[in-house]
C-alpha cells in the first residue's frame, strides 16, 4: 500500500468538505427546493404548483415571485397560534423528559459497571419496535375501554373511565415516552465522565449531598442537559405522528396544519412556507446557542 | 477449495435466477381504499394471471389525490370518488382514456350508473364505476337510547350537529369524518338548505354549525370509527354506509354486544359512486386494464360486496350477491331513501379554497 500523497491542509479540507457536502446535498438543496415551493401559487395539475420561471415567448423569460403565502402566515392568527402551540408542548416536553430522564442517567452512571450495559439496553431495547407501532400501542393503553381505564375501574379507585385518549394528555404522554431515550443517552455520556474526585473533595470539605449536586453534579453535566434538551425539542416542534393519532381536535400543532396544507387543502406553496418560517424559528435559537458557547471558549 | 468454488457458483446461479425471476414477474400497483377489496380477490387474480399485486391502501380522496398530483406516483389503478375528485383529476389530465376493447366485461355495468357520470366523464372514456354507497351516521344503539331515551328518533342529522344533542353525546363519542366537504354538506342538509350552494355564505353557514358542536366531538377521522364503533369506543359516527356495516357485522362477529346500526338521515345525504381509473404516468396500464376487468366479473365483484358491504356497479353482479346484502336497506337503499339521496356537484377552484380555509378553522379551533 502506498499512501496517497496529501499535504496536511489539502488532507484536511477534504475531511471537512464530506460534511458541508452532505449538509449541502441533504439540508440545503431540499430547503431550497421548499423555499421555491413556497414562493409559487397553487394549481390543480401536475404537480400542484406554478413555475417560477415560465417562458413567455420564445427565449422571453418571466419570473414571478408569490409573497402572498408569508403575508397570509403574518396575517392570519391561525398559523402564529399554531406556531406558539408547538412550541409550548415541545417547551413542557422537554421539561418533563429532562426531569424524567436525569434521574434516569443518574441512576444508570452510578449503577455498578456490569449493571450499566443492561441498564442501557432497556433504555436502547424500544427502537428494536416501530416508533408507529409504539405509539399505536398506547391508544389501546389509553382509550375508554382500554389496558389503564379497565384496570382503574377493575381496582375500584374510579367508577366511569377516563378520557385520556384524544386530548393534550395523551400527546404528552405519547411525547414524553417516545423521546425519553434522547435525553438517558446523552446525559448518560456526561454523567459517567464526571469526575467523582470532585464530589469526594467537595465531602471532604464538609460540602451536603445536595448541594454537591447543585454546586458541581449539574453544572458540569449541563452539556448532556443541553444536548437532550435540543434532541426533544426541535423534533418535537414538527411532531405529526403523535398529535395525529393521541391528539383530539383541540391540539394544534404546526406538523398538523402542514399536513392539512399539503393533502388536504392542495396547497403546497402555503405548507413549503409554513415549513420555511419553522426552520427559521428553529433555527435562531440554535445559532445563538452556538453563538453564547464560542464567546465563552474564547473568554 | 473446489467445494468453495461450486458454492459460488451456486450462489451466483441462484441470484442470476432470482433476478431473472423479478424481470420475467409483472407488477401491477394498485392504490385503493382501506378495507375496499375481499380478502381472497387479489390472491385469485396473482393465481390466474401471474401478475403480482402490490397493494396500498389509503384512507381519504385527499391523501390519493396529494400522491396523484405530485406525479410519479408508481400506481396503476387508483379508486377515487367520482365528484368532486376524479371530475377534477379528469381536468387536470391525470388520467389515461380506458382501452375498452381490452375491457371484455364492461357490458356486466350498470348503464344508469354509467350514465349518471357522463356529465363529469363524457362517453365514459376514463372512469369505470366500482362500487357506490351513501355518507351517512353509525350509532352504537343501545348507548344513544340509554341516553337521549326511546322517543329520540335516530335518522338525523341532530346527532352530530345539533349542539344540545351532541353535548349529551360527547362523553360517550361523537366522530366526524375529516373530509371539508362531506362534513360542509351535511351540515348544510342539517340546516335545510341547498346542499349543492358553495357560494362564501353557505360554506360559513355550514362552518358556523360544525364550529358549535366542535367542543364536543372527539375527533375528524375518515376510517378511525369503524375499530371504535366495532369496539363500543364511540357511540355516534359520521361515516360511508359500508364501513359502518363493516364496524356492525366485525361486533356480531366478536359477541361483544355492540349493537351498530347506519342510517341515512331524513334531511338528505350524499350518494357517491367510487371509480377506477389509471393515471396518465402508470408504469403498467396493461395490468390494470387486466385487473378492472378481472373485477368486472360478476362472479368476483359479488363476493366482493358481500365482504365490504358496499353495492356494486355491475348489474350482472346484483343476482349472484347474498340475499341478506342485497336487502340491507343500508346497502341497497329503498326508494324511499333513494329519494333523499343527493348528487354532490364540483365546486370551483375558489370556491374549494374558501371551504379549505373554513375547514382548516374547523379542524383547529380556531
Amino acid at each position: 500500500m502506498k499512501g496517497l500523497p496529501l499535504s496536511p491542509t489539502r488532507g484536511r479540507g477534504l475531511i471537512i468538505g464530506v460534511p458541508w457536502f452532505w449538509l449541502g446535498l441533504f439540508f440545503l438543496l431540499p430547503f431550497l427546493f421548499v423555499l421555491k415551493i413556497s414562493l409559487s401559487e397553487p394549481v390543480l395539475a401536475q404537480p400542484p404548483y406554478l413555475d417560477l420561471i415560465r417562458e413567455v415567448e420564445d427565449g422571453l423569460v418571466s419570473i414571478s415571485l408569490n409573497f402572498g403565502n408569508y403575508l397570509l402566515l403574518w396575517e392570519d392568527p391561525l398559523y402564529r397560534s399554531a406556531l406558539f402551540g408547538s412550541l409550548k408542548i415541545s417547551a413542557i416536553s422537554t421539561l418533563f423528559c429532562l426531569l424524567l430522564g436525569y434521574p434516569m442517567a443518574y441512576a444508570i452512571a452510578r449503577a455498578p459497571s456490569h449493571w450499566r450495559l443492561p441498564l442501557l439496553m432497556l433504555i436502547i431495547l424500544p427502537f428494536w419496535t416501530s416508533f408507529l407501532i409504539r405509539v399505536y400501542a398506547w391508544i389501546g393503553i389509553l382509550k375508554g375501554n382500554g389496558l389503564l381505564n379497565n384496570f382503574l375501574i377493575w381496582s375500584g379507585l374510579i367508577d366511569q373511565p377516563l378520557e385520556i385518549l384524544h386530548t393534550p394528555l395523551a400527546v404528552y404522554i405519547g411525547i414524553v415516552y417516545s423521546y425519553l431515550p434522547f435525553v438517558v443517552l446523552p446525559l448518560y455520556a456526561t454523567l459517567v465522565r464526571l469526575d467523582l474526585t470532585l464530589l469526594e473533595a467537595a465531602a471532604d470539605l464538609g460540602c451536603r449531598p445536595w448541594k454537591q449536586f447543585l454546586t458541581i453534579t449539574l453544572p458540569l453535566s449541563l452539556p448532556g442537559v443541553i444536548a437532550g434538551g435540543m434532541l426533544v425539542f426541535i423534533p418535537v416542534v414538527g411532531e405529526f405522528v403523535i398529535p395525529d393519532l393521541l391528539g383530539g381536535p383541540d391540539t394544534l400543532m404546526i406538523g398538523k396544519l402542514m399536513w392539512t396544507e399539503f393533502f388536504s387543502n392542495k396547497d403546497w406553496p402555503l405548507a413549503s412556507s409554513l415549513a420555511a418560517v419553522l426552520l427559521v424559528v428553529l433555527i435562531i435559537p440554535f445559532v445563538a446557542l452556538r453563538h453564547f458557547e464560542q464567546r465563552e471558549e474564547t473568554i | 477449495m473446489k467445494a468453495a468454488i461450486s458454492s459460488v457458483t451456486t450462489l451466483a446461479l441462484a441470484l442470476s435466477l432470482a433476478t431473472a425471476n423479478a424481470a420475467s414477474a409483472e407488477e401491477l400497483h394498485v392504490y385503493n381504499w382501506s378495507d375496499y377489496i375481499a380478502e381472497d380477490t387479489v390472491a385469485n387474480f396473482e393465481q390466474q394471471t401471474g401478475i403480482k399485486v402490490v397493494y396500498d391502501v389509503y384512507d381519504s380522496n385527499e391523501v390519493a389525490e396529494a400522491k396523484l398530483l405530485a406525479g410519479r406516483s408508481g400506481y396503476d389503478l387508483v379508486f377515487p370518488t367520482a365528484r368532486p375528485f376524479a371530475d377534477r383529476h379528469i381536468k387536470a389530465g391525470l388520467y389515461q382514456k380506458l382501452d375498452k376493447s381490452a375491457l371484455t366485461n364492461y357490458d356486466n355495468l350498470d348503464k344508469v350508473i354509467l350514465n349518471s357520470l357522463t356529465d363529469i366523464d363524457p362517453e365514459n372514456q376514463y372512469l369505470v364505476p366500482y362500487m357506490w354507497g351513501t355518507t351517512g351516521i353509525g350509532i352504537n344503539v343501545d348507548k344513544v337510547k340509554e341516553i337521549l331515551g326511546d322517543d329520540m328518533p335516530l335518522d338525523t342529522w341532530r346527532l352530530v350537529f345539533d349542539p344540545e344533542i351532541v353535548s349529551k353525546l360527547s362523553a360517550c363519542g361523537v366522530s366526524l369524518m375529516d373530509d371539508s366537504t362531506e362534513v360542509l354538506t351535511a351540515a348544510r342538509a342539517y340546516l335545510g338548505k341547498p346542499v349543492d350552494d358553495f357560494s362564501t355564505e353557505a360554506i360559513n353557514e355550514a362552518a358556523d354549525v360544525v364550529n358549535n358542536v366542535r367542543q364536543y366531538v372527539r375527533y375528524f377521522h375518515s376510517s378511525q370509527y369503524i375499530n371504535d364503533l366495532a369496539n363500543g369506543d364511540t357511540c355516534v359516527a359520521h361515516g360511508y354506509s359500508g364501513d359502518v356495516l363493516q364496524a356492525r357485522d366485525r361486533a356480531d362477529e366478536a359477541g361483544n354486544g355492540v349493537n351498530v346500526a347506519y342510517v341515512v338521515p331524513s334531511e338528505g345525504a350524499v350518494v357517491w359512486t367510487d371509480v377506477m381509473v389509471i393515471p396518465a404516468d402508470a408504469p403498467n396500464p396493461a395490468a390494470a386494464h387486466k385487473f378492472i376487468n378481472y373485477l368486472l366479473d360478476p362472479a368476483v365483484i359479488a363476493p366482493i360486496t358481500n365482504y365490504v358491504a358496499y353495492a356494486n356497479a355491475n348489474a350482472a353482479a346484483t343476482e349472484l350477491v347474498d340475499e341478506e346484502i342485497r336487502n340491507d336497506a343500508g346497502i341497497y337503499p329503498p326508494k324511499e331513501t333513494q329519494e333523499k339521496l343527493v348528487v354532490l356537484k364540483t365546486p370551483s377552484e375558489r370556491q374549494i379554497r374558501v371551504m379549505n380555509r373554513a375547514w382548516t378553522r374547523i379542524k383547529t379551533g380556531q
